[in-house]
């Protein structure tokens, strides 16, 4: 009896051991710079976070292309998570050479020398959107070729549009008139808009009212300023008259989910809401505008990837060669077309307007777009933004940005 | 091997062969078990960002600073993980009692020898168990989203059900303004202001979230079935004739089930909670799958929370330093709990000794 339950009990405790083991461990003992191979073909291996079929046999089809004209190979392969794999990668000491690197941890990557600083190298650098640039600049050293972008707009649903009783002239163009019309398709009983309850939907707000989380340099917090207390106090203001709510207020996923069911008419999501629509809800018809302008002038929030190169490479001259032929402009218009990105390039707006000339209101949003935090170790602090925003409606906004001010300033220091 | 001793002469080779016997295990655990956890134990004292090898000479040494940030240090990562452990703590507190007595009560139906269709039912209790628990997290996210087949039912009985995982509400706040003790807008000021380790009272007494308590319903469902078949092979080595022994006796049902049952699945009582308290102290898929944490960080649990801090903000040395604390911890609630489970009357050991069952399990 008493043996048997002792035994029960170390079979117990070596189970809970085999919980320790939750942090993967890499091999290898190298250190040091890694040997250039500049001459000779070039194998390089390329990790992507593909958003899907579409996405992976464009690139696929594009690397073999440069593999063919420069008698380099290059190997795609798609990611089933991409940071998580990266990370296992980088502890492995046996990184891909080119990947995608999402801007809002482009800079926890840059921060630990993950990352080749390349992007004075480029011959297209002057070519890119500034504030692309500025997402992807971390110490002051320009890191990586933005792959793409996307920015927010305000979608509206044209039918319940119409429903409420209202016209092209009702479309909102500052905060006054966001809210006077939200107003109007309440007082018929639809909810008027529906927001993502995180920051990288709220935070157009901010910018909107001349506000940001940190300063440009990404060396200080600047959250708790009057500019971002403005914008949260109106946007709460919105809340409590009803006139917008979080998706899952109304049983959705996500604001693009809610606005196909017609559960808002109106809601503010990036470009990838057109394959959303197409493809879940094709009978849906709705028009795109530019956000609503603030008290400081319009602003919306820019999302992008990087093509990243890493520090440990062999083959970084042929990787930047590389990256230089998938950012070109014609291959960033077959992108578009594959699979609906904006291209990075300044010199391919026109073509990209030709083409897509409904899209007018995202591609106007990169001139006046605010990259995401680009700080090392905002995840978590990002997080606990977002958890005081889901109860921004019963919150205190002042107390709310001391908070993300504190939290801030302390993984800045750290 | 428990009562084996050193013997010499025409035995002393025995122990050369018996590790030679045990040296692939020995091999197979010290490399996948043990050497991992110390490279671990490791991690959690230095500062490695995730760049290239732990064990290099530039990876700083920062002693137990991983460690003092989760107790001592004023800020996010000592609220994040006190609220992962008061959140944790009431999930155990209420998954581990719940699917226990629902494993036991299961095992009794299916045991009882009158009833039609055994194994029907054994095989439907214990369905849940070996099914993938990705796939049942999903479908319980259709059960209970907010116009899903639980609310659809409640409103049969016209009852406006919650937003189930969107709501961040503990059951114990509302329960306390249900009684019109307090008022969840403006809680009470002596709860608010004072407070241990980062929380302030109020939130370390608001009960699991509206949104952890699916997830609490969800695991006692799925686990139960395991456990039932525990209790299942434990009452069917419980003799017949001591049962009816004790019929003759004049036990009634419930005198049978509390002085005769009982007593002898103690020792699968003891495995069921342990094994119970730990999974539920490690519980992890449900929530990465559901989840993620929130809402307001309600079902964020340590185990996810060291996952996230280790992969997404490279933070490497706390996550492993949360794995060990939480392994810590649950290695003292196992042994508190052996402590509160031990034989307290010794004498009917010996006795015990007589019962054929006994010796056999011991």
């Amino acid at each position: 009896m008493f043996h048997g339950r002792l035994r029960k009990t170390a079979i117990a405790v070596a189970a809970a051991g085999a919980l320790a083991v939750t942090s993967a461990c890499g091999s290898g003992f190298d250190d040091g710079a890694t040997p250039q191979q500049s001459s000779g073909p070039a194998a390089l291996q390329v990790l992507i976070g593909s958003s899907g079929d579409a996405e992976t046999k464009a690139v696929n089809d594009a690397a073999a292309k440069w593999a063919t004209a420069t008698g380099n190979t290059a190997t795609v392969t798609p990611a089933q998570d991409l940071s998580q794999q990266l990370g296992q990668a980088f502890a492995g000491d046996s990184p891909p050479d080119v990947f995608y690197v999402d801007a809002s941890r482009f800079a926890d990557y840059a921060s630990v020398g993950a990352l080749e600083p390349y992007g004075d190298k480029l011959a297209n650098k002057g070519d890119f959107y500034d504030s692309l640039k500025q997402t992807f600049t971390y110490d002051g050293k320009f890191y990586c070729a933005p792959k793409d972008f996307s920015t927010l707009a305000l979608q509206v649903n044209t039918d319940l549009w119409t429903k409420a009783g209202l016209t092209d002239a009702d479309l909102p163009t500052t905060w006054e008139q966001l809210q006077a019309t939200a107003e109007k398709i309440k007082a018929k009983g639809l909810t008027p808009l529906v927001v993502g309850d995180t920051r990288d939907r709220i935070g157009a707000f901010l910018v909107q009212a001349g506000g940001w989380l940190i300063s440009t340099d990404g060396k200080q917090a600047t959250a708790d300023s009057p500019e971002n207390l403005q914008a949260l106090t109106y946007f709460q203001g919105l809340q409590k008259k009803g006139l917008a709510v979080f998706p899952k207020q109304v049983d959705a996923g996500w604001g693009g989910e809610a606005f196909g069911k017609g559960k808002a008419v109106m809601t503010i999501e990036g470009n990838w809401i057109k394959g959303a629509m197409s493809n879940d809800f094709p009978n849906v018809k709705y028009t795109v505008h530019e956000l609503p302008a603030g008290p400081k002038g319009k602003g919306t929030l820019s999302f992008t990837n990087c093509w990243g190169i890493s520090a440990k490479s062999k083959f970084k001259d042929q990787a930047i060669k590389f990256v230089e032929a998938m950012t070109s402009v014609d291959q960033q218009l077959a992108y578009a077309k594959a699979f609906g990105v904006m291209p990075s390039l300044k010199t391919a707006k026109d073509g990209y307007s030709q083409q897509f000339p409904a899209d007018g209101p995202f591609v106007t949003g990169a001139d006046y777009a605010h990259g995401p935090v680009n700080a090392p170790k905002m995840d978590s602090v990002l997080s606990d933004f977002d958890t005081q925003l889901q109860k921004l409606a019963t919150g205190d906004p002042k107390a709310v940005l001391e908070r993300v001010q504190k939290n801030i300033a302390a993984a800045l220091g750290s | 091997m428990s009562g084996s001793r050193r013997r010499g002469g025409i035995r002393g080779n025995e122990a050369v062969a018996g590790w030679l016997f045990v040296a692939p295990v020995v091999v197979i655990l010290g490399l996948f078990l043990l050497l991992p956890i110390l490279m671990a134990l490791w991690v959690s004292l230095s500062g490695w960002n995730g760049q290239g090898s732990p064990f290099r000479a530039d990876v700083p040494f920062v002693g137990a600073d991983n460690y003092t940030r989760l107790f001592t240090q004023d800020g996010l990562a000592r609220e994040n993980f006190m609220t992962s452990i008061r959140n944790n703590a009431y999930y155990v507190l209420l998954v581990v009692p719940a699917q226990t007595v629902l494993a036991l009560g299961l095992a009794l139906v299916v045991n009882r020898r009158v009833l039609r269709g055994r194994s029907f039912f054994r095989t439907a209790f214990y369905f849940p168990s070996v099914t993938s628990s990705v796939a049942i997290s999903v479908m319980f996210l259709f059960l209970f989203a907010n116009t899903g087949a639980v609310n659809s039912l409640l409103s049969v009985f016209g009852l406006d059900g919650p937003q189930w995982f969107a709501d961040p509400r503990g059951l114990l706040h509302l329960s306390l303004s249900g009684l019109g003790l307090v008022d969840l807008a403006h809680p009470p000021a002596a709860l608010t202001d004072g407070g241990l380790l980062g929380l302030s009272w109020w939130e370390w007494l608001s009960g699991p979230s509206v949104a952890m308590s699916t997830i609490i319903i969800l695991v006692v469902w799925t686990t139960s079935g395991t456990f039932m078949l525990m209790f299942l092979a434990a009452l069917q080595d419980v003799p017949v004739q001591l049962e009816e022994a004790s019929l003759i006796d004049g036990a009634g049902p419930w005198q049978r089930l509390r002085y005769v049952t009982l007593p002898l699945l103690k020792p699968t009582m003891f495995l069921v909670i342990t094994l119970g308290l730990i999974s539920t102290w490690q519980v992890f898929d449900q929530i990465y799958v559901m989840s993620q944490g929130n809402p307001a960080k309600t079902t964020l649990t340590p185990a996810y929370l060291s996952y996230r801090t280790a992969f997404k903000d490279f933070e490497y040395g706390s996550g492993a330093a949360i794995s060990f604390v939480l392994f810590l911890l649950i290695v003292v609630l196992t042994l508190v709990q052996r402590w509160v489970m031990r034989d307290r009357d010794r004498v009917p050991r010996t006795r015990a000794r007589l019962l054929p069952t006994r010796t056999r399990r011991s």
